[in-house]
Parts: structure tokens; sequence; C-alpha cells
């Protein structure tokens, strides 16, 4: 069940972002597959027993970033500049692919040696409140320091707004 | 998990990987690149997650995690980028925007 | 997957969608008919009997699928098909995880009355609700209409500004129960504490005094956090564009919003995807804060231990499994109608009106709850040792 579960993840995962890339007609496609990518990303998570992060993927990634995109594509798109101009020939593309494809093949399967993989965990691994825990324990400064990105905010308004002279 | 090796998790991870990069160096449209990025941030973060479970530490989970926080803000910021670009320049294609000033 | 499971997804399936959407309908015009002051709906008859207009929802039934069904030229069509049911869905599986009773034995099998007792219950209803935009933002794209877009942007931005506040709210409700399992919640409000039970910690009374004994409330979630139930009310009702949020769908300002190039069922899809949220928000707002499918005063375990020398074991885990789901249904009913009162009684809000709301007025209190909840627990923790 795992099998299939992984197999069916990992196609629509990459058949996603092929999508991302292949897309050349309207940016809006790519976006939609770049949603299915996070999608099947977020269930190969679970299916790594990384519930909480494979649910912050959909809830943060595919359910606010994704959205983000589509909301500038489709604000963009209203004031009549959307055009995506020559794009690189599709055979590049599928000939640079194919090349990195295959070393990256080759590579990780010399770089994987033969451990014992997979190891048991105990149930909570992966949980919420694991997760919490060790964020809130040993990763408190890593927390704090996150939080400084809300100034972020403030400079994604300063900068989208409008200049009124 | 006995059927599936640590190696196909990190091989899907970097396929996805090459593809965001295949993506960034070809595509013209600003946006799509963008998105090229976040798909090269998360097969980055799906190879922290297969790592970690793989070590059995959850340190790996939370690197992605702190990942997934960094990128949310990136995107914010980088979307404000790009719409600030596109109102002055007035196009979406990248080649219009190779010079610092018009 | 166990039989009980399946049973329970059916139940749930059968009451829910198939019961409660076509009624929502009826309840959306009996009701604004009764606050207004006018009859409704009551044209719809079968063979000259009328029934309270409950023939109604029928008859939309039946002009909906025979209606012609649109594509607008130059819209995406596989877009512009699959949006509704990227809409409908999420609501329809946001029951998985909403308990709807404990756990029973009944006849050897052991019943629990939710689909998917989840260990991060919440977080997957905040998931999919997150997944829920694209169903109204898709949707006014894809009809290559301008009013329609203009609709999506606005949905667009309203639902995700709404997510923040939604999340942030209930993690003073997190603290305080430590669970995120719905399940874990109903039970946990079960337990009574005693009102006035400081007044002993502080030295004002003698410990043992009878009536500080008898002056005990439910640790329901709106005892324990009363302004967030009103905030988490407002997010979700937000969410759902409903009430007086649905500036996307503005009738009067842009015809329809991101509805517009939608016609006959794949706009009945909209409105029961709209319905039926409401009734998730309900159940919701019922598992959470109004203590779920037990009673106040009483607890469960009580009610069975009372039963069981009458009836014997296995009805009386019957009767209150019954007993708890029409506890639960009721509070979801009273739910329901209060939103209905909500979304007939107050104009719309302006878009920036709605925005303001969300940003400006329930992100800031979600924050300040969160800071006074945890102040509150390490209070009462050092007090009680609880």
């Amino acid at each position: 069940m795992r099998f299939a579960l992984f197999w069916i993840f990992s196609v629509a995962a990459l058949g996603g972002s092929i999508g991302v890339v292949a897309n050349v007609r309207n940016p809006i496609n790519s976006a939609l597959n770049l949603v299915v990518t996070m999608l099947a990303l977020a269930g190969l998570y679970v299916l790594l027993e990384a519930q909480f992060v494979g649910l912050i993927q959909v809830m943060v990634y595919a359910g606010a970033i994704v959205v983000l995109f589509l909301f500038v594509i489709m604000l963009l798109n209203l004031r009549g500049s959307g055009t995506t101009g020559a794009e690189v020939q599709p055979l590049v593309k599928i000939a640079g692919t194919a090349v990195v494809a295959i070393s990256s093949f080759f590579l990780l399967r010399v770089l994987s040696t033969g451990r014992a993989p997979w190891p048991d965990v105990d149930p909570s691994y992966g949980t919420t409140r694991a997760i919490g825990e060790a964020l809130y324990t040993d990763y408190v400064l890593a927390v704090q320091v996150a939080g400084v990105l809300l100034a972020g905010i403030l400079a994604a308004v300063v900068l989208a707004k409008k200049r009124l002279d | 998990m006995g059927d599936i090796s640590p190696f196909q998790f990190q091989l899907v991870a970097a396929l996805i990987f090459m593809i965001g990069v295949v993506g960034v160096l070809t595509r013209r449209n600003v946006i799509v690149m963008f998105m090229c990025i976040e798909l090269m941030l998360n097969a980055a973060n799906l190879s922290l997650v297969a790592f970690s479970r793989e070590v059995g530490d959850d340190q790996g989970q939370i690197f992605a995690f702190m990942v997934m926080v960094v990128a949310a803000v990136e995107v914010a910021v980088g979307l404000a980028i790009i719409i600030s670009l596109v109102r002055n320049r007035d196009t979406v294609n990248i080649e219009d925007a190779s010079q610092m000033k018009w | 997957m166990e039989t009980s499971t399946v049973f329970v997804a059916l139940f749930i399936f059968a009451v829910v969608v198939l019961v409660f959407a076509p009624i929502m309908t009826w309840v959306e015009r009996k009701q604004s008919a009764l606050m207004q002051d006018r009859i409704g709906a009551n044209r719809a008859s079968i063979g000259g009997i009328k029934a309270l207009g409950l023939i109604h929802p029928l008859a939309d039934v039946i002009k909906m699928i025979t209606k012609e069904d649109t594509m607008p030229t130059g819209a995406h069509r596989f877009i512009h098909l699959v949006s509704p049911f990227i809409a409908v869905t999420p609501a329809m599986i946001s029951f998985a995880v909403i308990p709807y009773g404990g756990t029973y034995d009944l006849w050897g099998a052991h019943v629990s009355l939710v689909v998917a007792d989840l260990d991060y219950g919440v977080l997957y209803l905040f998931a999919i609700g997150s997944i829920a935009t694209y169903g109204s933002m898709l949707a006014g794209w894809a009809g290559n209409n301008n009013f329609g877009m203009l609709g999506s942007i606005r949905v667009s931005a309203q639902m995700i500004s709404y997510e923040v506040a939604l999340g942030v709210t209930v993690i003073g409700l997190f603290m305080i129960f430590g669970t995120l399992r719905l399940t874990d919640m109903g039970v946990l409000q079960e337990q009574t504490f005693r009102v006035f039970g400081f007044m002993e910690y502080l030295g004002w009374v003698e410990p043992g005094t009878r009536w500080i004994d008898w002056i005990t409330l439910p640790m329901w979630g709106i005892v324990l956090q009363p302004l967030p139930f009103f905030m988490f009310m407002t997010a979700m009702m937000a969410e759902n564009k409903r009430a007086p949020f649905d500036t996307p769908e503005g009738e009067s300002e842009i015809v329809a919003g991101y509805f517009i190039e939608y016609s006959g069922m794949k706009f009945g899809l909209y409105m029961m995807g709209e319905w039926i949220e409401v009734v998730v928000i309900s159940a919701l707002l019922a598992a959470m804060f109004l203590g779920g499918w037990t009673l106040p005063w009483l607890p469960e375990q009580d009610i069975i231990a009372f039963l069981v020398p009458k009836f014997g074991a296995n009805i009386a885990n019957l009767l209150a499994m019954v007993l708890a789901v029409s506890v639960f249904m009721g509070k979801v009913v009273a739910l329901i109608f209060f939103q209905m009162l909500v979304r007939w009684s107050m104009p719309r809000f302006r878009y920036d009106q709605v925005m303001n709301l969300g940003w400006k007025i329930l992100l800031p209190l979600s924050l300040a709850n969160i800071a006074l909840t945890a102040v509150g627990i390490l209070v009462v923790k050092g007090v009680t040792g609880r």
C-alpha cells in the first residue's frame, strides 16, 4: 500500500513540476501544476511519518503561497501585460533535463551505501507535540529569529504600494 | 516501508530540484521563474525530511519547517518586487529587465 | 477498514450531504421570511400537498439539473469544469474528523462516532480550509469575465487574510486543552470547575465551604475562552464568504462576482458547498467550544452507569449514543440558526472594512488572547498544580 502511494505521489510530483516548467502559454497553468506538486509532496511527507510538516506544507505552500502567486498573476493580467515572449526551445530543455537526470541517478546510486534503512521510530516521531516541544526548547532561538521575518510584511507592503506622485 | 529505499526519495528530490533549475534557467516569465525557485526549495525540503526519517531524528523536519517559514516570507517580498518591476517596465519578460536602467 | 468506520462515514455523508444541504435552502428561505415578516416560498407542491415549503429544494434541484450548462467563449474549459468540485470537496471531507459522539461498546464492537480520529484533527481542518480557496478563486478567472476576475481577486484576498486570524484565534484553546484531537477535546470539556475557587486560594473563605463547591461551570471552550469563540465564528464566516462577508459575491455591486459564468448544477454545487460549510462551521464550534456531544453537568460515564442496571450494557450504550448524537445535532442546529440570523440581519461589509477587520482587529486581538491565556495557564498551574 505504501509502495503504491509512494509511486502515485512521486509521479504526481514529478509530473506537476514538469508541468510548471513546460507550460508556455499561460502562467496560471504553471501555478496549478505547482499546486499539484505541493500536494503530492505533502503526501510524501505524510508517508515519511512527518505529519506536522506535511500538514504545514498543505496549509502554507499549497494554501497560501500558491494562492499569492495566482493572485499576483491575476492582478497583473488585468493591466493587459502578460506576454511571455520568446522562450527557449523545448528541445534544449528536454535535453538538459535528461542529461542531469541520468547523471544524478548514477551519482545517487553510487553515494547511497548499504546502510540499514528506516530505523524504527517511536510513535511520537513527527507529531505536532514532538516538533512543538523541540521547537520551543532546543530551537527557541531559531523561532525568535524567524519572528524577525515579520518585517518582511512591511517590506512587501511598501514595495507593492502604488506611487501616487 | 520495507520496499522503498531511501535512495528513491532522494532521487525524486533531486529530479524535482533539477527540473526547477532547468525552469529557472530557461523560462523567461518572471513569475514562472519564481515558481521554479519554489520548486527547488520544496525539493530540498523533501530531501531533508527523507533523511530525517532515515536517521530517526526529527531535526531534519524542524529544518524543513524553518525553510518553509523563510520561503513564505520570501515569496511575499519577491512577489512585491515583481509587482513593482512589472508596473514600471510593463512587461513580464525577464529579458526586458536585463539592464539596470532602461 | 473496519465496518464501523464505513458505517459512520456513510451515516455522516447521508445525514450531512443528503439531508442538510437541501434543508438548508429551506431554512434560509423560511427563516429569512420569518425574520422579515413574510411567508416565504410556498408555491411548490406535489399533488396539492405543500408541506410548509419543503418541496422547494426538490424543485430547485430539478430546475438546476435541467438548466443549460453554459461554457463562455475564451474560458479555460478544464478549470471551469473542475472549480465547483474543488469548492465543494473540502467542505464535505471536513466531516471526516468531526466527532458526533464518544466511543461506545455495542454488542462487542467498539464504535467510535468519528470517521478518522486523527492526532492532529484541527490542523487537518485548517489545511483543508486553505485548499477551499482555489475553488472560488479559479472560478472567477476561468470565466474570462472582468467581473469574475474582480470577484476572484477579492475572494482570494479575503480568504487568505482570514485564514491567518482563524489559526491564531484557537491557539489559546489548544494551549488549555493540550490536544488537537477533537474527540479528546470533547472528553475534556466534560469536566467542571468551581467558579469561585479562587476565593479559597486567596484565603478569603475557609476551605471546604459548601456553596463554593456547588457553583461549578463545565469546562467548555466558550467558558474558558469567550472572546475567541466570537472571533473564530467571525473568521469562519468570512472564510465561508457568507453573512456580511459576501463582498466577492456582491450581488448589487459586481453582479454575481466569481459565480458569474456558472449556471445550472455547477452553480448549485457552489451553493451547496457554502451551505455544507455552514454546517461544518457549526459542527466545529459545537465540538471545540460548546462541549461537543456532552450535556453540561452530566458526564457520559454517569449516564451510562445510570442506565446499565435498567436496560443492560448494550442498550444503555445505544441510548447514550443516541443521546450524544442528538445533543450534538441540537447544538449544530442552534448554531446554524444563529448564523442565518446574522446573515439576514447585517448589511454587507465594504471590502476595505473586511480587510480592516481581518488584519487590524482580529489578528492583534487573537495575539493578545494568546498572551493572556498563557499568563492565565501559568497562574492556574502555579496555584492548583493542574
